[in-house]
């Protein structure tokens, strides 16, 4: 039986179509992707993120075992502030991307719905001496997240304190409706917004407020093509156990010298390795959309696979994200991609294949 | 073309059939599943296409559908305009969005598709 948010009862009264994602059942979309899409590039969108999974670690213990098994520096990290950073294996590989939330009393981490229970095991693995306490809040809240130009506009006054100076990549509690709540500056499309992390019984009356003030409902359908078109990895598509950071183009998410993490040694000995495969962007001539798994070609031979693709809404185009070797990978450089047994032509692009103004 | 008057395959494709011309597109209820239509391959003038087997392909942002044919026969005419604007489906499936038009061999007829009605009990029965 697949877990429902304390918004599901809202999707399916209107209208969403539901699917199962990493065990919840999620709206893929209520009207249609390419509008709300646009919906999010143009105004603003809300998307229902409670599936993540939200881990609190109290204590001073927290830091040190964040700075383990994590590959950013969570000790830099100022009060309220939010980072980005993988999780390695031994080898290097990475068990999940995640957001690293440095508040006074502990650490907050979210994490991919699909990997929620493998890092609550492996964080439990890790503890040291002295371990920490790690509380998994996942089913106790709801997380929305608010996303476009307007988004900011849309939230006015909606919490006690004001968020709209709350900068980029930073978060705060304030208080909504009477009770605690958490909203980061952060996001998974590549526009302006906030995420709010508010108590399960509270999600219901946020999403319906946002939705009272303009926002669009939008579901995971336009949050691919979102992310897809800001060049985000998705775990499972450009980032899993075989492919590490460097590889991804995440290297800006790896401190190397921030101290000893697990992976560290590996990463260190790899990133020289020119045969390993690394990211790239895709754009292709035609309309035929690029799936998930296809080969991508170079002279007739097989060089790569797709990790994502799609029609890309706001850039007009059929877009995805690959693995090819290095060689290949010099925007312009031309290659083909296997659409259901036919050649589409297509070549190397830098990556995002689109970036908002005024950032 | 007038829905009521129309054939279907289980597959969401609508047939009509003047003489030995048949044209063929795809129901409502296929548009309404597929939305963000974004591409449409249609089959070349002079192929020959089979009941049950792809004759073409419709793509929409979420996945890819195959179009299969309702008919024996060769294809004589396509709807160039679909392969410029595959929203002319989305906008009006019955008409502007024909896709494909089929010579059959004398003395075919539709009767093993359904009806109308039979049509809309299907996809009701569907759960849709």
């Amino acid at each position: 039986m697949p877990h429902r948010t304390p918004l599901y009862d809202w999707h399916v009264a209107h209208g969403a179509r539901m699917v199962d994602f990493a065990g919840w059942d999620m709206p893929v979309q209520y009207t249609g992707i390419v509008e709300e899409h646009q919906a999010v590039r143009t105004a603003v969108g809300i998307f229902d993120i409670s599936h993540m999974g939200r881990l609190w670690l109290p204590g001073p213990n927290a830091l040190p075992l964040v700075q383990k098994i994590y590959t950013n520096n969570a000790a830099t990290l100022k009060e309220g502030q939010v980072r980005y950073g993988l999780i390695c294996n031994e080898p290097g590989g990475i068990l999940d991307d995640v957001l690293v939330y440095g508040w006074k009393d502990g650490m907050g981490m979210v994490v991919n719905a699909s990997n929620r229970e493998k890092i609550v095991r492996w964080i439990g693995k890790h503890q040291g001496a002295q371990p920490a306490p790690l509380m998994d809040t996942t089913h106790d809240s709801c997380m929305i997240a608010v996303q476009g130009p307007n988004a900011v506009a849309c939230c006015q006054g909606l919490t006690s304190a004001a968020i709209d100076t709350l900068p980029y990549y930073f978060a705060t509690h304030t208080i909504y409706r009477g009770k605690n709540c958490a909203v980061s500056r952060t996001g998974y499309t590549g526009e302006d917004g906030y995420e709010f992390i508010v108590s399960a019984d509270q999600g219901a009356q946020l999403w319906e407020e946002l939705a009272g003030r303009g926002a669009r409902a939008c579901g995971l359908g336009a949050r691919d093509t979102l992310r897809l078109e800001a060049a985000m990895p998705l775990y499972g598509h450009e980032l899993n156990e075989d492919i590490d950071p460097f590889q991804a183009g995440l290297a800006w998410a790896v401190k190397m010298n921030k101290g000893d993490f697990i992976g560290r040694e590996a990463l260190a000995r790899g990133q020289e390795d020119p045969a390993r495969p690394i990211r790239v962007g895709l754009e292709l001539e035609g309309k035929r959309i690029a799936r998930e798994g296809a080969a991508v070609l170079r002279e007739g031979k097989p060089i790569g696979r797709v990790s994502s693709g799609t029609f890309a809404p706001t850039v007009g185009k059929a877009i995805a994200m690959a693995y090819v070797p290095k060689q290949s990978a010099t925007p312009g450089t031309a290659v083909e991609v296997d659409v259901r047994g036919k050649p589409a032509p297509a070549h190397v692009v830098t990556l995002p294949f689109y970036q908002r103004k005024n950032r | 073309m007038d829905p009521k008057k129309l054939r279907y395959a289980k597959t969401h494709e609508w047939a009509s059939l003047e003489g030995d011309l048949c044209t063929v597109g795809i129901s409502q209820f296929a548009v309404d599943q597929l939305t963000d239509i974004v591409y449409i391959e249609l089959p070349e003038i002079g192929d020959h296409t089979f009941i049950g087997d792809a004759f073409g392909e419709i793509e929409s942002v979420k996945a890819v559908s195959d179009l299969y044919a309702p008919v024996n026969g060769e294809v004589v005419e396509i709807n160039e305009k679909l392969l410029e604007d595959p929203t002319k489906v989305t906008k009006d499936p019955y008409a502007k969005g024909w896709m494909a038009k089929i010579k059959v061999e004398p003395g075919t007829t539709l009767d093993h598709l359904m009806t109308q009605e039979q049509y809309e009990k299907q996809i009701a029965a569907e759960g849709h």
